[in-house]
This record gives C-alpha cells, structure tokens and sequence, in this order.
C-alpha cells in the first residue's frame, strides 16, 4: 500500500534540489495534513553502480512523486519505507536498518511499510545484490538529514545552538546542559516546516558509533510469516476473486492449433474457458474456477492440439553433440579474449599442460512458490498484486499484452516466495493480465502447477567448456586457454546470449600472460534467465576446477598457486566498459582468510577426506570458500564442514541476514551442483517436479557453515550472490582430495565415488 | 455435498464441496486459511503440512472426504487467541530462521508435531522429522537450532 494513499500531503512542499539531469537522487521534504513529518528520497532509476546483468531502462523523468521513506507522527509513530521487493534476500529489513540508524532511533520503535510500484523510489529490483550498493550512502544521508531537521527544531524551540544538542538514539533530541529532552513526534510538526539542511551541515555518524548496523536483527515478516498471516502473491485474496490456471504447449514455442473446452467448461466450477494470445507470452488457455483445485482438476478434460514448431528438434543431447562438434574444429575467429601467444606458450617446454573439458546442464529456478500474480481489469485500468523481482518490467510487459500504457496499471508488490532470478521474468504478470482482461471486474488469480514451473522456466543456461592449461617449474600458471560452446540468443543470430556469455574480463584474463578465450553460440530455442549470480555460478565450476586440475599436475597446493596466480595486491581496470574493477589484494584476502579459518595447510587428512578450494569475484563481491568433505570407499559423501570467507566491503548491514545468505547460498550452491538438472528432450522440459529435480534435504546439508567477514576499506555491497559461485568447484576439489575422482560434468551425483 | 471441518477448534459447514478436493484447497480457497501453502501438489515438499489429530499430514494429496470429524491444526492455529506465540514460533522469530519464508509454515508444523512427542529431540530426531520440509532458501542450519533453541527453553527448568 502507498502511504500517500492513506495520508494526504500538504503541498506544495520544500524543494531543496531542483531534478536535473545530472543528479541522481534528490529530497524533498513534507508536512502530514494532520502535524507531523516526511522525508521523501527522489531516486533516479539510473544506477551508476551497476555491473550486471544489464539494469532495465531508466525510470522516467516523471512528475514527483511523494515516496515517503520516513513518515513521524506528531504521535510519535515513525513509519520507514521498503521499497524493494522482498524475496528472502532480507532487504525489507536491511534498508530500512540503514535510515533507522542515521535517523538515531531505536529498531523495535519503527514499523516498515511496502512500497508498491511507484516511480519516486527509483528502481525497485531484487536483481544483482544491488540493493546495498546502490542504497547504502542515500539511505544515510536520508536518515542522517531528518535527524538534522529534528535536531534543529529543538534548537529553534528551545533558543539553543544546534551543536548543544544529541540524539540518544531512542527518537529523542536532548539538551543536557539544562536537562531537557523532547520526543521525535513532539518536533516532527516544526521539523516539517523548516528549510532542508544543506549537505555540508548534515553529519552522518562516526561508524564506530552505530548503534544498529551490523547487528544480528530478526526479519520484519518474521511474526508475520510464524503464524501464517498473508504475505505471499498467493495469499492475495480479493472480494468476489476467482482462480485460473493456464495450460501451455509442452514444447517452447509451440502454437495452439485447436481446442475442445466443452468438458472441461462442464466441470465443477469452472467459469470459463479461453485461448490466450497476446504479445509477450506463450500461446496457451485459460480456465477460470471458482477455486485454483477446480480449475487445476479440469486441465486434464481440455482436448488441445498443439503445432510444435521448431524447437521440438531442440535437445540436451543434441547441444552436447553440437559442442563436441565445435570443440573438433577452430573456433570463429574473432577471439573474445587474446593475450600474449597462447598456441606458442602451451607448445614451450618444461611446462605441465593439462586438457580438459567440463561441462554442466539447464537449470530451474524451482522457486517454492509456483509463478503466480492476482489481477483486476476495470474500466480500462488494471490492477495486479505480484511477486516480482522487477515490478517496473511487470507493469511494462503487461501494458505491451493489453496494449495499455503502463500509467493505466498500479503494481502492488507482494512478498516473494523465492527470486532466485526467476522472477526477473514477469511473462506470469502479463498472462495474469490478458487473463484478467477477459473477465472484468472480476480479481483472478493465476496460479501455475509445479510442472509449470518447472517446465516452463527461464533456465540457467547449460554450458560447455573446453580448456587448456599450462603452469610452469615455479606454479605459475602461464597458459590458459577456453573454448567455451555456449549458446545464442536465439536460432538465426550469430550474437551470444547475455545470460551465457563469458566475459571479455572473465577470470583468468588479465592475470595469465597468455590467455585465448573463444565462443561459439549454438541456436536454439530454449527460454534462458538469470539465474542467482549469473554466468559466474555456472562457470566458476569450470574455471575454479581446471585451476585444481593445474596446481595438482605442476604439484603445487591449490590455496598457493591461487595466490601466486593474483599476484601483488593491486586494482585491475576492466577493459569492458561498465565492469567493475577487480581487486586483486581483496581476492587473495578472502582466500587466505578461508584458508586460515579451515586450517588448511595442516596435518594431511587421512585418504576418503578432503578438502577443497575456489573464489569468485562476482556482483562486487569477493568470496572463497572451503569444503571438507568425507567420502566413504562405498562412494557415500558427507559435507563435514564449509567455511566461507566474504569481503563485502566495510560494514555488513544486518549480520543475521547476511549469515543467513550465506549459509543458504551454500546449500543452493549444493543442491545446483550434486542433484539437479533440466533435460531437454523434444524441445521440453523432462522433469516435472520436486521428485525428478529435487532440492536438498535437510539431511543431507551440511550442519557446519562457519561464515567469515573481511571488513576493508570499501563501500558496502550485497550478499545475495557472491557467495553462491564457488560453491560447486570448492566441493568437486574437495571430493578431488578425497578420492582422486576429478568430477567435470554436473550433476555431480552422477559421477561413481567410489574408490579402494 | 456439504462437509464438516473442525479447523483451528472452529466447526465450518462446506456446502458443495468435492470429497475428493484435497484438504490444502479446502483451507485456502473455501476457508480462506492461507498460511498452509501450496508448493508441488504431490506431497513431496511439505508446504502444506497441517495437524490431522496431532500428526502431522500433507494436506495437498489428503482428500477432504478422509477428514472426517478429525481436529485439523493449520499455522494459523498454533498461537493463543490471544497471539502469544509458542516457544517454537518465538524460537523462529528469535533465530531469524526465514530467508523467503514460503516453506517455513510447514517447517514449523512438522517442527510442532516433533518436540509434542519428543521435547528434547537429537539431531536425529530432527533429520527423521524433518526431512521431508523443503527450503529452497537452504535455511536448515537455522532449523535445526531453532528447535533445539525451543526444546531446551521449554525443558530446562
């Protein structure tokens, strides 16, 4: 719900920066029309943090919209905004710990609000673990600029300097030299209506002295989600609403040729029953029931013909074919990447060179709440409650299928049964729409099966890698070269997907002296998506591994030849516009931060345990991580214990959150890599559920997952990805150690671990 | 036909309600008890584990029409009237168990029906009764000590 929907603002309020184009964010300050104050933060969409996957166009430059991030009461009740979505990465808990702090009150005498959709709040995304980066220093300086309004009408009330006053941190201002103290709420009212501070006379605190960052704080939902209260995009219930589901082409791309509805529309409950076709989303029908098992029971009764099409000779297979076809003969020239003479520096003498190719397949997000969104068409406007990552792309997708402008749509922002990436993709908010559309005035909500999400995903790309390498007398890796065979943007482009493309900065590039890295795109027609920390939590597996496989032919420990490969501590430009700068004195931090927690380097383990290494530097964030691992001689693998280290920048924001990502991206990263895979067959997906691609149980994850922060002198960045990429590698190294099976296909639990 | 639920200590008639509608759609759809989730619809995730008698049961595969007069518990069931929340609900919270959350009303149910039995569980006892709540958030850490957190709150004097 936007606040401004229930409090009216007095206008025209006090202007302190004019929008322009050069300026990123702006405040504006308010007074409530019954007494009281609010801070609105205008932030741009414009992200100059950005690195990747590529930010959604720029919000508009539209009229200013009142997003009141801090809202106090003349009663005293301090009301903060959420302005992303939330998925579980913690944000509606992180972001408003940052204003809180500077706003110097204490957690348990906030509320937080969510936001919906609204332009004023800059992008609102769970994408890229970009929250934190791009919130931190606003945040401060949002809070940091009401306790200066706050502050000063003390001042003003009771004739004193500014400089005489403090702020406890419990919502009061107090003047100690004559003993008097007033509350927030008391002042909010003349706060309102003094001039906003200029930027040199707002103070943002001392780190040191916080009182509220980097503690362990328990999620906002937390009671909420303990006692089943509505939350989710599923437990949107709206007077009169009615549920549909939606029956797609098993076959991506498929078109419907004809449809019998009559037994389906004659079963229990059923409303109606309809093709959809709109621009945007997959040819399907309707059914609409009074209740989702209704319309769920009559799927089965729907008598469809389907034009397969193209992608029906798409297939897992066949792409491990292509690869190993490409890889027999020289890739397209250009190279994505050439260093120094790799042809000639594999060829010198006195190296140890290995060869090897690895490869991993499609993945689904498999969020634990099926795709789903409510909607309402009514006099031209549509109103839709989603669990979206990306909202602003939602209301655009569904604008494009109702041929609506998006102004005609509000977005309510639901709390995410899982992102993972997943949710990027709004296709289930556009086929709520058109579904909508056809039943006005009435709320419906589409829900999909679990086969539906499953079979209808935006996969993880599968990939396919084939490398060379070469490491000299001394450890030092001199030759590194990567056929990488991945996959295009679609069938008749030559032009690499997006979302499975090395990078021209990719690792080891810029640290090996002659490294040489082709692609070549296969055409296909599966739909791909992000995927938690794209391409790097794919390919790291690869890249993390054959380093292993070369520390182990040149005999050298893999935390040393790691740490010989990054070198002197030193900031490395991207040569791609846009990339961020890789440092490498940060990467070998959190190495032999990992190292050292793990004790590694110790009295050898004996043979059937091991343990094994990876980094990553991914999403501004460096992480490394070791696994322990036993393996019995009957090939049963037990995780005894992993230790990440993370360098995120000076301060972690809520430390059970980020624990909390931690430990989970640990055991995503487990689940991704031991047991799961998407198959393609016929141009489908083969799995259909939890039973034939399962998530890891309770039992089998690890029950020690030590996670450790480096603090170092660098702006704070997020947690929700970093972490997962080296993941897979540091346990293949690890079951490597163990038993001398080098695993460079996934899943991993297809590989025999047995050994004598 | 019409059915009898005992929901929560409350009686609800159902008029035209299916026998073969499973439990989950009954709660949410009919009820508008939306705190037990759907997740796969076969079982297989535990989302929409409910008390049936105490035990523990998926309620997405079970039939309303095996229901019976049967006490059905829902998360929405487990604190007091007047909203205390019991030493596990309080433990979650405490421990800051959730990530996304979706699962964890089935976490909690089949966490509930353990320490009812068994009020100072090993490991063990929570690999065996919780081993079929899926986190697709990875949260099973937090798990595992919220409910011996729990356990050790309500058993040491």
């Amino acid at each position: 719900m936007n606040l401004s929907e229930i409090d009216p603002i007095t206008f025209p309020p006090v202007v302190a920066e004019p929008a322009s184009p050069g300026r990123r964010s702006f405040l504006k300050l308010a007074a409530l029309a019954g007494g009281g104050f609010a801070l609105a933060l205008y932030m741009r969409g414009a992200d100059a943090l950005a690195a990747e996957p590529p930010p959604s166009p720029a919000a508009a430059d539209g009229d200013f919209s009142p997003s009141l991030f801090i809202r106090i009461t003349p009663a005293g009740v301090i009301t903060l905004l959420a302005s992303n979505p939330e998925g579980g990465q913690g944000v509606k808990t992180s972001l408003p710990m940052i204003i809180a702090e500077e706003l110097d009150v204490a957690w348990e005498q906030v509320t937080i609000v969510q936001a919906d959709l609204d332009a004023g709040l800059g992008r609102q995304a769970a994408a890229g673990s970009r929250a934190t980066p791009t919130h931190y220093d606003p945040f401060r300086r949002l809070g940091a600029t009401a306790r200066t309004l706050l502050v000063a009408a003390a001042a003003a009330r009771w004739g004193v300097r500014a400089a005489e006053l403090t702020t406890p941190g419990d919502a009061t201002v107090v003047h100690a030299a004559s003993a008097r103290r007033a509350t927030y709420g008391e002042l909010a009212t003349a706060a309102a209506a003094l001039p906003l501070p200029d930027k040199d006379a707002v103070k943002l605190k001392n780190p040191a002295d916080f009182r509220l960052l980097g503690r362990r704080i328990g999620g906002v939902d937390n009671p909420a989600l303990v006692t089943g209260s509505p939350l989710f995009g599923l437990d949107v219930r709206r007077p009169a609403q009615l549920f549909a589901t939606l029956v797609r082409c098993p076959v991506f791309g498929g078109v419907l040729k004809s449809s019998d509805p009559k037994a389906a529309l004659a079963s229990p409950g059923v409303v109606a029953v309809f093709p959809v076709k709109a621009p945007g989303i997959v040819s399907a029908v309707a059914i609409v029931a009074r209740t989702t098992w209704q319309a769920f029971r009559a799927r089965e009764l729907l008598v469809l013909e389907w034009d397969e099409g193209r992608v029906a000779g798409d297939s897992s297979a066949g792409f491990l074919a292509a690869a190993e076809r490409a890889w027999a003969s020289a890739p397209a020239a250009p190279a994505l990447r050439e260093d120094g003479d790799f042809a000639t520096a594999f060829a010198a003498p006195d190296l140890m060179r290995v060869e090897a190719r690895y490869t991993y397949p499609f993945l689904s997000h498999a969020n634990l709440e099926p795709q789903n969104c409510t909607a309402l068409f009514e006099n031209g406007r549509l109103e839709v409650w989603a669990p979206t990552q990306e909202p602003k792309r939602g209301r655009d997708d569904a604008a494009k299928a109702l041929g609506l402008p998006p102004e005609a749509i509000t977005v309510h922002l639901t709390r995410i049964g899982g992102g993972f990436g997943r949710r990027l993709t709004n296709d289930f908010v556009a086929e709520a729409a058109v579904v909508a559309r056809e039943m006005p005035g009435v709320p419906v909500q589409l829900v999909w099966t679990r086969a539906d999400d499953m079979q209808h995903d935006w996969y993880r790309p599968a990939g396919y890698h084939s490398l060379r390498g070469a490491v000299d007398a001394a450890g030092r890796v001199v030759a590194w070269s990567d056929h990488f065979v991945t996959f295009a943007a679609g069938y008749d482009t030559d032009r690499v997907s997006g979302l499975a493309s090395l990078r021209v900065d990719e690792f080891p590039g810029r640290l090996v002296p002659h490294c040489l890295i082709h692609q070549t795109p296969l055409p296909h027609g599966i739909p791909l998506g992000p995927w938690r920390a794209p391409r790097a939590s794919a390919q790291c597996f690869a890249q993390q591994c054959f380093l292993d496989e070369l520390a182990h032919a040149a005999k050298r420990d893999p935390v040393e030849l790691r740490l010989a490969l990054l070198g002197e501590p030193r900031a490395i430009p991207p040569a791609e516009k846009g990339a961020p700068t890789f440092d490498t004195g940060r990467m070998a931090g959190v190495v032999r931060l990992a190292a050292e927690k793990s004790g590694w380097g110790g009295a050898p383990l004996p043979r059937g345990r091991g343990r094994g290494i990876a980094f990553q530097f991914s999403h501004l964030g460096y992480a490394a991580i070791v696994f322990e691992v036993t393996v019995t001689p009957a090939g049963e693998l037990t995780i005894d214990r992993v230790i990440v280290a993370a360098d995120v920048g000076r301060q972690i924001v809520n430390l059970s959150g980020a624990e909390n990502q931690s430990e989970g991206s640990v055991v995503d990263g487990i689940s991704s890599c031991l047991v799961q895979r998407i198959t393609i067959v016929g141009g489908r997906a083969e799995q259909t559920g939890f039973a034939d691609m399962p998530l890891l149980r309770l039992t089998a994850a690890p029950r020690r997952i030590e996670t450790h922060f480096l603090l170092s002198d660098n702006p704070p960045t997020g947690l929700g990805e970093p972490i997962i990429p080296p993941v897979p590698p540091a346990l293949a190294n690890a079951i490597f150690a163990a038993t001398g099976h080098r695993i460079r296909d996934l899943p991993l639990n297809q590989t025999d671990l047995r050994w004598s | 036909m019409s059915t009898t639920l005992r929901v929560n200590g409350r009686a609800h008639l159902l008029a035209d309600l299916d026998p073969s509608t499973p439990l989950l759609w009954a709660l949410r759809d009919h009820l508008g008890l939306v705190g037990t989730k759907y997740g796969c619809g076969q079982g297989l995730c535990g989302a929409c584990t409910v008390h049936l008698g105490g035990v523990p049961v998926r309620s997405c595969v079970l039939p309303v029409g095996a229901v019976g007069d049967q006490a059905v518990t829902t998360i929405e069931g487990l604190a007091a009237a007047d909203g205390r929340l019991t030493p596990l609900q309080k433990s979650w919270c405490d421990n800051d168990v959730a990530q996304c959350g979706y699962c964890q009303a089935g976490q909690l149910m089949s966490a509930t029906a353990l320490l009812a039995r068994t009020p100072r569980p090993s490991d063990a006892d929570i690999d065996t009764a919780m081993t079929g709540n899926l986190c697709r958030c990875g949260t099973y850490k937090r798990i595992r000590l919220a409910i011996h957190a729990a356990a050790q709150a309500t058993t040491t004097p």
